[in-house]
């Protein structure tokens, strides 16, 4: 079979299992629907496998391959076809979506058991995984569009879940609504792009992009901004990205597939296979490596300071991200697609280990309530620790390699890109801070109760089940978390995921080590044949004296945090109390809720009031009401007629026909 | 004998149906009235008929006949029915169909 036909075979297996576990949702026993989820998108990771084999068969130069399998419409004039583009690029997203979703579909099958909302919850994950899939594979705008709709649909299907919790909706609808301005932001860049080229589909439009736009011109910069409007929601960097942390109301193996390890990922890639329109609208890929950074830099500050787990988790997420999209906005696609392979890695065991915390905790996710969990849940301390020491960049970890990869290449570009690398670095710092702020909170001090109950094997259930979030009572029933918790000890599917992540999280970063290997970019280097980066390579000293700086910063992030909460403990209160008005102002996540609110939201829903008692019940209302009055007081006049005595009627007539017939008479002399 | 005549009985005899029509109130007399209205009509087709030697207006009478037949059936129905239900037999008192 060619490649293609196994890209549109990785399409077809979560769409499969997705549409028959919805339409079986009552049929499947127990476990079964898990199993089936799981295997549908494994195959789909197995096809993955096999169309990258297929692909690296060709010589470098055929690697591009496109397969239609409908084409909507010529006659209006748009190429729109059901189409996809199998390109290094989209194989190496496939392979890592299809892999870490395979992965967390297993986890899942153990943690989302005794859930009353069991085959539903694979149905929309499988839902999910088809519409990143179809994100990635998508061969032009057009199908490019639907995908990224699509997961946006699945993100606020599975954020709102548990339907029945009021701060998980809520959550879902500002993701979706977020999500949908970032969609604009995409089609009206897409029309823009066709207005000029005339085509919606990639190569086309690469080719063509170079002929009919003006270098730096208003119409590619502009679209170019939409297009990172459209990734900068998605990927949720600011001022967009208010609806992740929300999002992490959604179950936490949710979280790991959809807000760490794959969708939020999407804008990096929406960036990479449009480098070509960004390598000719520099100012816009300038504008997105700032707010790359801007993001990576508040993301940290907030993540210093936030008290719930998963939060914590979803800010370095945010972060990291920030990285890749300032790498891939200023030329480092390999080393930012690199970074989001690991990081995708080591996230989503981050939040899978952050799932066997909770589970150990009955449900409460909040750091403060946490402590001493390291003998207890042993092995979920040492997948803690890795995936931490991956995000913080501690050598030989993933992470180590692939971040500093994208700041050595930042610091290459030189000139004011330099300061971008030191507020890199900077933020490298944090996130060290941060993250061991967590796993010491979490693991280290004195066991808490639940944490000394499961030492002596039995696992914590709260009596009454609460909403961590605003601590209402709940049940177990449909739309709420089910009355089971697990932990990763004892499930050993979550084990398996949980530790085959956390060897990709430890060895993952050998793919590409300066002056060793470069697997990564060789592969991808089909795709960026056309970036003028292209030959731009970091010389491997540089590179490793990158590489030392950042490995020397972790360590120095490590050691602060290590301080500041295991050493002397209560430093953090001293430090919180000495600046209060900086914790205040990080803990209400630099006011970005409240800023947008007041700018965005207010005006609107004043807006939409104003709209309401003046155009909708003066204008629009005074218009049907003045309508209804005339008829209705015609109709009276002429009701006033219809007397309903026979005689009157005969009457009128005589009377009227009598008058045509004198009409007549008169008129015939 | 001049044409005028016969259209003056045949005047005189729609306007006493017409005034019948217009002033009593049992729907028999009215139904009887309407008659008289049909016949002065009759009485005008059938002399103008003879007076251009044409038969088609006493056709036209007939058929007229016919018709004015069918409406007296309707409407004794509609008597009957109404006697039936013990309503007044009175077209004043049957003005349900007031707008």
């Amino acid at each position: 079979m060619s490649a293609t036909t196994y890209g549109w075979l990785v399409l077809a297996c979560p769409l499969v299992g997705s549409v028959g576990l919805g339409l079986g949702y009552r049929v499947w026993p127990g476990r079964a629907a898990g199993w089936i989820a799981t295997l549908a998108i494994a195959l789909s990771f197995l096809f993955s496998v096999l169309a990258f084999i297929k692909l690296l068969g060709a010589v470098p130069d055929h690697r591009q391959l496109t397969s239609t399998l409908w084409n909507y419409d010529v006659s209006a004039g748009v190429d729109a076809k059901l189409q996809i583009l199998l390109d290094p690029l989209s194989v190496f997203m496939i392979l890592v979506v299809s892999g870490v979703s395979t992965l967390i579909h297993l986890y899942s099958v153990s943690y989302m058991t005794l859930d009353r909302g069991y085959v539903r919850y694979f149905s929309y994950l499988n839902y999910f995984v088809f519409s990143m899939l179809l994100l990635v594979l998508a061969g032009n705008f057009v199908l490019l569009i639907v995908g990224w709709a699509f997961v946006g649909a699945a993100s606020y299907l599975l954020i709102s879940f548990w339907y029945r919790r009021t701060t998980a909706t809520r959550a879902g609808i500002k993701a979706f609504v977020i999500n949908v301005v970032g969609d604009v932001g995409l089609v009206i860049a897409t029309f823009i792009v066709f207005q000029h080229v005339g085509s919606v589909q990639f190569l086309t439009v690469f080719h063509g992009v170079h002929q009919d736009f003006a270098r730096n011109g208003a119409p590619i910069v502009i679209a170019c901004l939409l297009l990172l409007v459209g990734a900068f929601a998605k990927s949720a960097q600011v001022p967009l990205h208010t609806w992740l942390p929300d999002a992490m109301e959604g179950p936490t193996p949710v979280s790991a597939l959809i807000h760490a390890a794959t969708m939020v990922t999407a804008g990096v890639y929406l960036i990479a296979r449009m480098h070509v329109l960004f390598e000719w609208a520099p100012t816009a890929a300038d504008v997105g490596a700032i707010g790359g950074c801007v993001t990576l830099l508040i993301a940290a500050t907030i993540a210093l300071v936030m008290t719930d787990i998963k939060r914590v988790i979803a800010y370095s997420t945010m972060s990291q991200i920030g990285y890749m999209i300032m790498g891939v906005c200023l030329g480092a696609y390999s080393a930012g697609l690199f970074h989001l392979m690991t990081h995708a890695f080591f996230k989503a065991l981050l939040f899978m280990a952050a799932g066997s915390v909770i589970g150990a905790m009955a449900g409460n996710q909040s750091l403060d309530r946490m402590g001493g969990f390291r003998r207890a849940l042993p092995f979920t301390f040492a997948c803690f620790i890795i995936g931490g020491l991956a995000l913080s960049g501690l050598p030989p970890f993933s992470g180590w390699l692939s971040k500093d990869d994208i700041i050595a290449f930042v610091d290459h570009r030189g000139g004011a890109f330099v300061i971008l690398g030191i507020a890199a670095y900077a933020g490298a710092l944090m996130t060290g801070v941060y993250t061991f702020r967590m796993i010491f909170r979490t693991f280290l001090g004195d066991p808490v109760p639940e944490a000394v109950e499961l030492e002596h094997g039995h696992l914590h259930h709260a009596e009454v089940p609460t909403n961590p979030m605003t601590g209402e009572e709940e049940d177990t029933d449909v739309g709420f978390p089910g009355p089971g918790h697990f932990i990763a000890e004892r499930e050993w599917p979550m084990k398996i995921a949980m530790s085959t992540l956390a060897v990709l999280a430890v060895v993952g970063g050998v793919l590409q080590i300066p002056g060793v290997d470069d697997a990564v970019t060789r592969f991808l280097a089909p795709t960026f044949a056309d970036s003028k980066y292209s030959h731009t390579e970091v010389a491997s000293a540089p590179a490793w004296v990158g590489l030392v700086i950042g490995a020397l910063i972790a360590v120095a992030g490590i050691s602060i945090a290590y301080r500041i909460w295991v050493a002397r403990p209560g430093t953090s209160l001293r430090l919180r109390e000495r600046f209060s008005n900086v914790y205040v102002f990080l803990s209400h996540k630099w006011y970005f809720d409240e800023i947008i609110d007041f700018l965005i939201v207010r005006p609107v829903l004043w807006t939409g009031r104003l709209v309401d008692t003046t155009g909708e019940r003066g204008v629009i209302g005074g218009f049907t009401d003045a309508t209804t009055g005339a008829v209705r007081a015609t109709s009276a006049a002429v009701r006033r007629g219809q007397t309903g005595f026979l005689r009157y009627y005969a009457a009128l007539m005589i009377v009227c026909l009598g008058g045509v017939a004198l009409y007549f008479l008169i008129s015939s002399t | 004998m001049n044409i005028g005549w016969y259209l003056v009985v045949s005047a005189i005899v729609f306007c006493i149906g017409a005034g019948g029509v217009l002033v009593r109130r049992n729907p028999l007399v009215v139904l009887l009235c309407l008659e008289l209205m049909l016949n002065g009509a009759n009485l005008s087709l059938v002399a103008f008929a003879r007076m251009w030697g044409n038969q088609s207006g006493q056709i036209f009478a007939l058929i007229v006949m016919v018709v004015a037949a069918c409406e007296v059936t309707v409407g004794l129905g509609l008597v009957v029915a109404i006697y039936r239900r013990r309503l007044p037999i009175d077209v004043d008192e049957l003005n349900e169909l007031k707008g």
